[in-house]
């Protein structure tokens, strides 16, 4: 059954109409033509599909498109400001934080994403001190991007650009 | 995948009816199971009722003391939110013991607590499962049996419950808030999850066409403390194994309330009231805790494969009664 939505994909208006069971992430790689999600498992286990909707990292392999009419969405590709890659972009280039490069994209989003919500103070799992303030260490990296599978193991240096773009 | 509809409605009465009208339809909230469910074939719904338009998603503190937390609330937000940090923060903790940051913020309430079991056989359409096919075998009973259920299983079926979050609501008796199409109920948390018995496909007490509309929470205990602790075969982004909430009061060298529930033993989330018999108003020993602890798992029937999980129980639930209890350190 098709159904008409617009999506505002890293910055620009599109308008689709999809099939009801189309994902977020098909609507975006087979109808929009946005490469930079990819599919890992499709199943929500791989974080490679991760992108920001109205700011928050989500799983666009696990949204229907017809659930989210209207809303803005923010790919990899679209982290930048022009020419000038966005910081935890460049910080995976500095610190070579990959190697296939599959699940960069997601990677980068998730990590966008993770460092706003360090940014609004919110604990993770292994937070020491609930009181304290919340910084972006080697170990809460490691926690809040476990959503985030590299079959390279790119992981040590993931960790280090992620450090290295926290502010 | 079937095909289906998709509406959403503006009010929870208005989803409710859409769902009593249709018996091929079925509630959508975040999606992070129900999707996966429609891929695998597991669910095939010819319409989907999105409630995420028609149930609150905030948090309010009532005139009692308590919280009501809207069925939408993302897990996220519920974890990130002052009131629940700083006056349950067992929640706070189960929360952010589950799934991961992208999962969470996807997450809603009502859709943690009616989450399905993540049984292999349940998920795999070409194996025979009670739960998903009433009266085609359970495949879980001779196949791979680690993460089965140990405490309160039947023959028929010997799933876990998957969330973290229900066991942390399970120690601060949360009440659950229906609309069905015969008006509002209130269930405890504590009777909202079925035993398999002969009705393995039945997880919940709700009749079709129920929708949690918010979970209530009672007045923080007064100097109560607590502590969630989940053990996994991963650091982190893995179901549990066995978790165990706790939230205890002491007063002198004696237990004057405790209250402990645990996770990935059983069908729902398991309130352990033999624990807490066992422990309210005696003497603080660390062999009493571990007394207590055992007190539940003795009725713990495992399979072949999931031995295992009994001593784990034990030792997981002795070691954060210690903590909470600063015996034995
Ligand atoms: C890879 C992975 C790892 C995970 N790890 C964990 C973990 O470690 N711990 C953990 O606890 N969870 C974990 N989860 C599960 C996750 O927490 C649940 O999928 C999620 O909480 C479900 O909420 P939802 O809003 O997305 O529900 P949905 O998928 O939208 O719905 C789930 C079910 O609830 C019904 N429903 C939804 N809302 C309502 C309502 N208001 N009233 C009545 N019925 C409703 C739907 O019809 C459906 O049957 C994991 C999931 C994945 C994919
Ligand atoms: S344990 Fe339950 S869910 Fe798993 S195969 Fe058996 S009947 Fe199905
Ligand atoms: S493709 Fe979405 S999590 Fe793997
Ligand atoms: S760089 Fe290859 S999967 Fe991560």
């Amino acid at each position: 059954m098709d159904s008409t939505i617009t999506l505002t994909v890293d910055g620009e208006r599109r308008e689709l109409t999809v099939d009801t069971r189309t994902t977020l992430l098909d609507a975006l790689r087979d109808r929009l033509g946005v490469y930079a999600p990819k599919k890992g498992c499709d199943h929500g286990q791989c974080g490679s599909c991760t992108v920001l909707m109205e700011d928050r990292r989500v799983l666009a392999c696990l949204s229907l498109a017809v659930a989210h009419d209207g809303a803005r969405v923010t790919t990899a590709a679209g982290l930048g400001d022009g020419d000038e890659l966005h910081p935890v972009a460049g910080a995976f280039l500095d610190e070579d934080a990959f190697q296939c490069g599959y699940c960069t994209p997601g990677q980068i989003c998730s990590a966008v994403g993770m460092l706003s919500e360090v940014a609004s103070g919110w604990l993770s799992h292994v937070t020491e001190d609930p009181e304290g303030p919340v910084e972006a260490t080697d170990a809460e990296i490691r926690e809040r991007m476990s959503g985030n599978l590299c079959r390279c193991g790119a992981y040590p240096h993931i960790v280090a650009a992620i450090r290295r773009a926290a502010p | 995948m079937n095909p289906f509809t998709y509406a959403r409605p503006g009010g929870a009465g208005e989803a409710v009816e859409a769902v009593t009208a249709d018996p091929g339809a079925c509630f959508l909230a975040g999606g992070t199971n129900l999707v996966d469910h429609l891929k695998l074939g597991v669910a095939s719904p010819t319409a989907l009722v999105d409630v995420r338009g028609a149930v609150d998603d905030t948090i309010e503190e009532s005139p009692d003391g308590g919280v009501r937390i809207g069925a939408g609330v993302t897990n996220s937000d519920l974890a990130a939110h002052p009131v629940i940090r700083r006056s349950y923060p067992v929640l706070s903790s189960a929360l952010l013991a589950g799934a991961s940051g992208q999962l969470r913020n996807m997450a809603t309430t009502g859709g943690n607590l009616l989450q399905r079991t993540r049984c292999v056989y349940f998920q795999d359409v070409t194996t025979p499962c009670n739960k998903r096919e009433p009266g085609s075998g359970c495949s879980a009973l001779e196949g791979h049996g680690r993460d089965n259920a140990v405490l309160g299983t039947s023959e028929q079926c010997v799933a876990t419950h998957p969330s973290d979050m229900a066991v942390g609501l399970l120690v601060l008796d949360a009440v659950v808030v229906v609309l069905g199409p015969s008006g509002e109920r209130r269930v405890p948390l504590a009777d909202l999850h079925r035993l398999p018995g002969a009705e393995p496909e039945r997880d919940t007490v709700l009749e079709r066409g129920e929708l949690i509309t918010a979970v209530e929470l009672p007045a923080p205990l007064a100097e109560g403390r607590g502590a969630y602790r989940k053990v996994r075969d991963r650091a982190s982004y893995a179901f549990a194994l066995v978790s165990v909430a706790a939230l205890v009061h002491v007063r002198g060298d004696r237990i004057t309330e405790a209250r402990i529930a645990l996770g990935g033993v059983a069908h729902a989330p398991w309130r352990a009231r033999r624990t807490e018999a066992a422990l309210e108003g005696r003497p603080l020993t660390e062999a009493g805790l571990r007394v207590a602890a055992e007190a539940e798992l003795a009725r713990a029937r495992p399979g072949k494969d999931n031995a295992f999980k009994v001593p784990l129980a034990v030792n997981t639930c002795t070691a954060v009664l210690r903590d909470l209890t600063g015996v034995g350190s």
